[in-house]
């Protein structure tokens, strides 16, 4: 008797929790980004600069994140 | 393909297929054997390479003092490079830099907009040579200006020991910086765009599936609605992946003018 099954794959699950934190990051970013520019928006053009630039290095975790399925490919445990 | 496969697996029709990477594995154009380098990726970037050239002479080889038709178009696209990428970070070097930056722009972009050109359809920077290449390019400028500006032992200190930590902490972060610097920088600027092309342009062929296989292959009462779903979201997509392409070209020539301001202008 199977009381619990997974299908599918786990890669999926693996980009799952590697989207967690870039996308925690990039909350912070635009969050903080938003509320700055909004006290001086006079520096508009300096803050966008830099909430792209934390942004970039926010996303970048989560891009490793989908090609490493790709990097390691699924042996086995395929549903 | 959980709540689709339960969808679609009604009688007399073939199984839903979620469409994956062979979606950017094309044969060679001289058939079997051909080489393999001579497919559609090497076609659509000569192509884009071949567009860049002809707008570029077009706007700027005879330059007129009031600008008209496509200079108009190439001097906006001349001032965007300019004071949104290469000032910033350059400052004073930035025009000895913008034929590099405006051409690595413009050439990441063109690449990109093939995504969602009818016929094309295939974003070429998502086939990781090219990012590779231009990543590897943007490196060994980073380090040539590097060592020439700074010298190499002042080009490694000015890198990997950040000033102002207390002493104890440069046994951890000097690795830590050299790696991120050297190692993982150059990796993460060509898997960024290379990552967001290849993800969006999966995104974009599964809805795209999605409502073929709804709507066409299978039309079942209960499937109808997720087809139009489908053809919804393939059209919102098609839009923000220009969204994403246009921003991914930027964020390549952006990093790319950050490295050389880095390598040409040494924090004190």
């Amino acid at each position: 008797m199977v009381l619990a099954e997974v299908f599918g794959n786990v890669s999926a699950i693996g980009y799952g929790l590697s989207a967690i934190g870039p996308g925690i990051g990039v909350g912070i970013v635009f969050g903080q980004g938003v509320q700055a520019i909004a006290r001086q928006p006079e520096m508009y053009n300096i803050l966008r600069q830099n909430m792209i630039l934390g942004f970039v290095f926010a996303e970048a975790l989560a891009i490793i994140g989908i090609v490493m399925p790709f990097v390691y490919p699924n042996t086995g445990f395929n549903g | 393909m959980s709540a689709l496969t339960v969808l679609a697996t009604s009688p007399g029709g073939g199984e839903f297929h979620a469409p994956g990477l062979e979606l950017f594995q094309w044969d060679s154009f001289a058939g079997e054997g051909g080489p393999t380098w001579f497919a559609k990726p090497a076609l659509l970037a000569s192509l884009g390479v071949l567009i860049l050239i002809v707008v570029a002479f077009a706007s700027f080889a005879k330059p007129k003092m009031v600008p008209r038709g496509v200079q108009g178009i190439g001097e906006l696209g001349y001032l965007f490079v300019r004071d949104q990428i290469a000032r910033p970070f350059l400052g004073k070097d930035a025009d000895r830099f913008m034929p590099f930056l405006f051409s690595l722009f413009f050439f990441v972009w063109i690449m990109n907009l093939f995504g969602v050109i009818p016929v094309a359809q295939l974003p070429v920077t998502s086939r990781m040579a090219f990012p590779a290449v231009l990543a590897l390019m943007v490196y060994v400028m980073f380090l040539y200006y590097g060592i020439k500006t700074q010298g190499f032992g002042g080009f490694l200190k000015n890198m990997t020991v950040p000033p102002g930590l207390p002493k104890w902490v440069y046994i951890m972060a000097t690795p830590i910086e050299f790696l991120s610097t050297f190692i993982l920088r150059p990796f993460t600027h060509a898997v960024r765009l290379m990552g967001n092309m290849l993800a969006g342009h999966i995104l974009l062929a599964l809805f795209s599936v999605v409502a073929y296989h709804f709507l066409v292959e299978q039309l079942t009462p209960l499937g109808a609605p997720v087809g139009v779903l489908g053809v919804v979201m393939t059209i919102v997509f098609t839009a923000f992946e220009m969204f994403i392409q246009f921003l991914q070209a930027y964020v390549f020539a952006f990093l790319a003018s950050m490295f050389l301001g880095e390598a040409l202008h040494p924090a004190h």
